[in-house]
């Protein structure tokens, strides 16, 4: 079985996940290839050129940051397993975010690095409900790393337990939402416990170069270690027999056979690409217990036709707004906000909108206020993310689709400023040099991701499992999110799946 | 290969495997897990750092013999010498 296109383990897709998964693998002498069909590595977290700029996709800030020296934390945990040394990933703290509420901005809570100063924020505006927040807090601390020991219950529930206030209750789920939640309106606890983590009791960083820099310690790794990685490579189709994946075949028309296959892509993605006619049935008899059941079955609910989305909710998407400017934006007098989650509803509303654009909240990004140690980014940013309905962005005719973008660009940034201190149209307009929007369009012509969800199905498989007993899946749909959550699914996923079963085997 | 030896070997793997920690007064006797933040995963690494370098089998049964440098001596020192005695 050692032919030229035989693997060990054959990863698809050159993402956050897939790279961790094949760094592991090729540390321990596995023969891997990694096969991605887009021209650049990163997935969800990528970059692209426009007019010699490149412009960042996805990454707005690692989440999980904590300084050197705090130990038993996931940040650590990867390096270690990587073998990558802190330095190496260069990064800088935030300044300072904020979560605002109101139309005119009325309520708003402070938080940094730092958690006693969110603390301190909800201790000042909402007096009576600091005790229940620091016990939620402590509710969080005590599931450390033992996320798959939350119960699967409703986050909104419990945490309505701990506090009585809707407007704290939603200044919370806000932030942790748009970073990262693939349900509509709730969250499982178990992610809510990760995202409180990964954003207030850790914090956000960055590498000045931001997320190419990433990617690149990530590949040199990989290389380093033996692994392949071949560029322009999509899976066409898996090739199921007896119950295991039995050989890829690629867009081109070629096959490779592997021992083991590691999807990032995706449950129903990777589903989608299986025999249609075989293994449906067996799918659901080997589908993983709890959540785990939803993807798999959603996705065969998908291929017999039937409307799945009625039970999993619907997937999220987003358009993104970027605006690189002459100045750093604290020199236009932005102040030092890193980032921005804002709402402007009674309610805050986290689902995919009626519109093609959901204007009432969003998250801005002002990546140079970071504090990058006396360097800066050469230009000024300033980005935007709002929530977005993909069957309104997918179907427009070349035109209308460019009218759009640059229509939802204007609409966006103009609700976002709302939330920053005030400069003038005319200012604003000079200062510009480019804009640029992505779309949930965009997101699935470069990841294929099904109706440009960024954080995957609504319900996830957290142990990896597929209905073919050599495939596993990794990256958003198992269920770890942000760029050190996604490293580390594909970590555990080789780890759990692969590495661990061959010692054992020892 | 004395004890000695085999406790270095085994410090020099997990300065590897972890190289936040600070492993300048390890405790021989005292369990690893005590003393420095390892979990599981970061012991399937020791094994197979065992394996890749030094060609050394840990079977998953005996996993409990790792649990300190003073047990991973006393169970690893006769394999080294076994392997020894092969070349």
């Amino acid at each position: 079985m050692s032919s030229p296109s035989h693997y060990d383990v054959a990863i698809i897709g050159a993402g956050m996940s897939g790279l961790a998964a094949g760094i592991r693998l090729a540390h321990f002498g596995r023969r891997v290839c990694i096969l991605e069909r887009h021209s650049k590595l990163g997935g969800l977290n990528s970059f692209y050129r426009l007019d010699g700029r490149k412009f960042d996709v996805g990454l707005h800030a690692m989440t999980n940051f904590v300084p050197e020296g705090v130990r038993g934390t996931p940040l650590g945990k990867l390096l270690r397993q990587l073998r990558i040394e802190r330095g190496e990933f260069a990064l800088c703290p935030q300044k300072q975010s904020r979560v605002v509420f109101g139309s005119t901005g009325k309520t708003e809570l402070r938080f940094t690095n730092d958690f006693s100063v969110l603390e301190a924020e909800i201790a000042a505006k909402f007096p009576a409900q600091i005790d229940g927040f620091r016990r939620l807090a402590d509710l969080v601390r005590s599931y450390g790393d033992r996320v798959f020991d939350v119960p699967q219950v409703s986050a909104r529930q419990v945490v309505r337990e701990y506090f009585s206030d809707p407007l704290l209750e939603d200044m919370m789920f806000c932030p942790l939402m748009y970073y990262g939640s693939a349900r509509e309106r709730d969250m499982d606890l178990s992610q809510f416990v990760i995202m409180f983590r990964a954003l207030f009791l850790e914090g956000f960083a960055r590498p000045l170069e931001g997320v190419r820099l990433v990617i690149r310690v990530l590949l040199e790794k990989y290389q380093a270690a033996g692994g392949e990685c071949r560029m322009r490579c999509g899976v066409a189709r898996i090739v199921e027999r007896e119950g295991r994946a039995a050989a890829l075949v690629l867009d081109g028309g070629a096959e490779i056979t592997a021992d083991h296959v590691i999807s990032s892509i995706g449950a129903a993605e990777t589903l989608a690409l299986c025999d249609p006619m075989v293994g449906g049935g067996l799918a659901v008899a080997s589908a993983p217990s709890g959540m785990g059941i939803l993807p798999m079955s959603a996705a065969l609910g998908q291929r017999h036709g039937q409307d799945a989305r009625a039970t999993i909710g619907r997937r999220l998407s987003f358009v993104e707004s970027i605006r690189v400017l002459k100045h750093q934006p604290g020199e236009l007098g932005w102040g030092s906000d890193t980032i921005v989650f804002f709402n402007d509803s009674d309610r805050f509303d986290y689902a995919r909108p009626a519109q093609q654009v959901d204007l009432r909240s969003g998250v801005i990004c002002l990546p140079n206020n970071f504090d990058f140690g006396g360097a800066e980014l050469p230009e000024g940013w300033l980005r935007v993310t709002c929530l977005a309905d993909y069957d309104q962005w997918i179907g427009l005719p070349e035109e209308r689709y460019r009218a759009d973008k640059l229509r939802w660009l204007d609409e966006s940034t103009r609700s976002a400023r709302r939330f920053l201190p005030e400069i003038s149209d005319a200012t604003l307009a000079a200062e510009t040099i480019a804009t640029d929007l992505f779309t949930p369009r965009t997101i699935t012509r470069f990841t294929g991701h099904l109706e440009g969800a960024v954080y995957g199905a609504p319900g996830k498989t957290p142990d990896g499992r597929t209905h073919l007993k050599n495939l596993y899946l990794c990256g958003t749909d198992q269920g770890l999110l942000g760029i050190v959550g996604a490293m580390l699914s594909g970590i555990s996923m080789a780890n759990q799946h692969i590495l661990q079963p061959e010692i054992r085997g020892a | 290969m004395t004890k000695d030896d085999c406790k270095k070997l085994v410090t020099e793997i997990i300065a590897d495997i972890a190289p936040d920690e600070d492993l300048s007064n390890l405790k021989p006797d005292v369990r690893l897990r005590d003393q420095l933040q390892l979990d599981s995963m970061d012991f399937l690494d020791i094994v197979m750092e065992l394996r890749k370098r030094h060609g050394i089998e840990v079977p998953e049964a005996d996993y409990i013999q790792l649990a300190s440098l003073e047990s991973c001596a006393e169970y690893l020192t006769p394999k080294f010498n076994a392997l020894e005695g092969k070349r």
